[in-house]
């Protein structure tokens, strides 16, 4: 109910534009040449100081890369990308990776205070006193452009055996752990941006759970795109290990530009025996101007593979931004008993384009999965559902549970769903449920002969066809995504 | 889309065609005082002149004219398509029908000039006839959101969550409203019953000045009907006024009215006392050129 009071506070106070997080934060910044080609691919490998065996894990990728044809199959309609007219690598000048806190440079520091992220453990934001025991527990990683720029609570994480840190690190302190794991569930040949993303990536964080953890606070990692024309290609690896259990929360935000920027990311998810990995995501990326000028091209590839027996993997995603959304989180369930689940809410309005959904991939005997989807469409965006359940030949007993719902606010706005189904076993049980609705005059009228503005109206009646999938977010996340929600769907009617 | 209508709406001197029964306007009327009529006449709380509205192309209210002084229930009467719904759609301000010509007062504010949730705020309320379903929104948390909002637009203090549920607490039980009820969405998976004591629930906890009932009883068996008659009879107050919509007279039996006006092409053509609503059941609405079926 507070929740409810709190979407409508928020949508009052909500000015005509209302992507927020649009500022710039003025730093200088040092590039990698404009282009693509193999020396910015070393150049970028050099700035990591990273091991020979990777620099040739890159360079074979962009090999594979340049004879690949970029896909054309989703509901998504934008001019052709010049890839050499981007910058693949930006760093704050002088950057050297942080060692505390206190050596990050206090412009970047001011930009995640803004965005309301809080890297500094011990200091208080916004001069607000917040006493021991009531300040949200999430250790964050914070991505600037290219690099990692803050790490929190790196000490009590590593007293629990955690490690989590940025990827480019990862490579220098656990090379064999990276090695082992890194391309093993989205391998070089995946398809058109996850090669793309291979050959130039440049930060993101690792997360390795050891057997019989449960990590003691949510992870999370918070991507900031600031730099003109650069494109951010982040590269996440998770691993749980035997009986271990993490939650993590991905956040993303960018300035208001008036060109497209491309986001090209890969995570990769490893769950073994027994543990689970619930992963988070609030996309909210500039989604261009309500013309469609400008805004993040979202191509972003998420895969997790439940290795173990009877491990788990839940995708819950809220996505509001970008002016192109190409994602399918999905698992593959590989052991035995193991269990994926999806839960997502798109918002399209503007002109957006939304394709996305999930693949839930059956192969061991006995495994589960679930998808909830709710898209929304307003104004003249389009939003589509594409999923694929699938069952191997050996995965016996294997169900799945889809609902897939879609929500018409307006009449120029599109809603689509493509459901793919493959089932090779007979025992397999799939089920599939899906509806279309608007949201109707009647419904508005009604609420507001009861007292609620219109705004308030719409906000209830959305925050009631989400609500099962804002269940799935870890609190504190489901009460931005809720007010995200109603800022994304602001003059979407009337 | 949030429609005002028109506040510049002209009187007419007089209006022709059906006067009403012997002459006489409602506010002339004289009756034996109803259970709630209170001792002396408060201003009038709805005053409707030569109301006109339309849908399209189509006008259906023709020169509406209806006065319900506070403290008062007025039940409206009349066969199909003469037009009850609209005026109720017209005085709670649901888009799509348009105002040409005449005036609504509510307690002396042009309330057509409202938007819809500020005449909510005011004190109108309206039970639908078909209630609307909000999946996703618990009953509990619609109720509530309702409230505040209302309280909020009068610059008054929102309710406190422990207050909020005293109040449903004391008042769900006595119209059958049970707890699962309260969580589940917005008259999702309600019987027919069920949503409309469910809209007197609402009803009761809002607490409106003007209460429009939008063919309360129809759907509803005998014993539901008693028991949301029961609920708007408890709601009976000097200052609040009624407007019962019906085309039976069954529900007269049991919400008793002050004056029944029987409706007929978008105007009203009688006026009487709770009899003739009795007498309707008698004769049908044949003498206004339509069967009562």
């Amino acid at each position: 109910m507070a929740a409810v009071q709190d979407t409508v506070e928020q949508v009052r106070s909500i000015d005509v534009d209302q992507y927020k997080y649009g500022f710039e934060t003025l730093i200088e910044s040092e590039k990698a040449p404009k282009g693509l080609s193999e020396e910015v691919i070393r150049y970028i490998s050099a700035k990591k100081e990273e091991p020979e065996w990777m620099l040739q894990w890159r360079l074979d990728a962009y090999a594979r890369w340049l004879t690949m044809q970029e896909p054309e199959w989703a509901r998504v309609d934008y001019p052709t990308i010049d890839y050499q007219d981007l910058y693949y690598y930006s760093q704050p000048k002088q950057f050297k990776a942080p060692k505390s806190l206190d050596e990050v440079d206090p412009e970047i520091l001011k930009t995640y205070a803004k965005l309301g992220i809080p890297l500094r453990e011990q200091e208080i934001l916004a001069g607000v006193e917040i006493p021991e025991g009531e300040r949200p527990r999430i250790a964050v990683d914070a991505v600037f452009d290219s690099v990692s720029v803050a790490t929190t609570f790196k000490e009590e994480l590593k007293a629990a055996g955690v490690i989590f840190m940025p990827i480019s690190e990862a490579l220098r302190e656990h090379p064999d752990l990276v090695k082992q794991y890194l391309g093993s569930v989205v391998p070089p040949t995946d398809n058109y941006f996850a090669t793309l993303n291979q050959a130039v990536f440049s930060d993101g964080s690792f997360v390795y759970i050891p057997p019989g953890v449960r990590c003691p606070m949510e992870l999370s990692t918070y991507f900031r795109i600031n730099e003109k024309n650069t494109g951010q290609f982040e590269r996440t690896l998770i691993i749980a290990d035997k009986g271990s259990y993490v939650s993590y929360l991905e956040g993303c935000t960018a300035p208001m530009r008036d060109e497209n920027q491309l986001h090209a990311a890969v995570v990769e998810l490893v769950v073994l025996d027994d543990a689970e990995i619930k992963y988070s995501t609030v996309q909210n990326w500039y989604p261009g101007d309500a013309e469609g000028k400008g805004g993040i091209y979202n191509f972003v590839t998420k895969r997790g593979d439940c290795r173990g027996k009877n491990s788990k993997i839940s995708w819950t995603q809220v996505e509001t931004g970008s002016a192109i959304t190409w994602k399918y989180p999905s698992c593959v369930l590989r052991g035995e008993g193991s269990s994926g689940e999806f839960y997502s809410i798109a918002i399209s309005n503007g002109r957006q384009q939304v394709d996305s959904g999930t693949k839930m991939i059956h192969l061991g005997k006995n495994t589960t999965s679930r998808i909830i989807s709710k898209g929304i469409s307003a104004g003249r965006s389009n939003n589509t559902y594409r999923g694929l359940v699938s069952a191997h030949r050996k995965a016996a007993g294997a169900r799945n549970f889809t609902n897939c719902d879609s929500l018409l606010i307006g009449d120029n706005c599109g809603a689509h769903t493509v459901p793919y189904i493959e089932a090779k076993n007979p025992t397999a049980q799939f089920e599939h449920e899906a509806t279309t609705s608007k949201i109707s005059e009647d419904m508005l009228f009604y609420c507001m002969q009861r007292g609620l503005t219109q705004e308030d109206a719409v906000a209830l009646v959305v925050n009631g066809f989400v609500r099962d999938v804002l269940q799935q977010l870890p609190m504190e996340f489901a009460v931005e995504a809720q007010k995200l929600i109603s800022i994304s769907l602001e003059g979407s009617v009337g | 889309m949030r429609q005002r209508h028109g506040v510049d709406a002209r009187h007419k001197a007089g209006h022709d065609g059906f006067q009403n029964d012997a002459g006489l306007g409602p506010a002339a009327l004289t009756f034996p005082p109803g259970p709630a009529v209170a001792h002396q006449r408060t201003p009038h709380m709805l005053e409707i002149k030569n109301l006109h509205a339309r849908i399209g192309d189509n006008e259906i209210l023709k020169g509406l004219d209806l006065t319900i002084p506070a403290g008062e229930v007025h039940a409206i009467m009349g066969p199909n398509g003469s037009g009850k719904s609209t005026l109720s759609y017209v005085l709670s301000g649901k888009p799509d029908y348009e105002v040409t010509e005449g005036t609504a007062t509510f307690n002396g504010q042009d309330i057509l000039a409202l938007a819809p949730e500020e005449r909510a705020a005011a004190g109108v309320f309206l039970a639908f006839q078909y209630p609307i379903e909000i999946p996703g929104v618990a009953n509990m948390q619609f109720l509530r959101a309702a409230m505040n909002a209302q309280k909020k637009a009068r610059g008054e203090e929102e309710i406190s969550t422990p207050d909020f549920l005293k109040l449903v607490r004391a008042k769900a039980p006595d119209l059958g409203i049970t707890q699962d009820m309260l969580r589940r969405g917005v008259n999702v998976g309600f019987s027919g019953g069920e949503k409309k004591r469910n809209e007197i629930l609402q009803m009761a906890l809002l607490e409106p000045k003007l209460c429009i009932l939008d063919e309360t009883d129809s759907g509803l068996d005998i014993d539901a009907l008693k028991v949301v008659a029961q609920g708007v009879n408890a709601l009976r107050a000097p200052d609040r006024a009624m407007l019962v919509i019906t085309h039976y007279q069954r529900l007269l039996d049991h919400i008793v009215p002050d004056v029944v006006h029987v409706m007929h092409k978008g105007r009203i053509v009688r006026s009487g006392g709770a009899e003739l609503a009795l007498e309707l059941e008698e004769s049908g609405y044949a003498a206004y050129g339509q069967d009562a079926a």
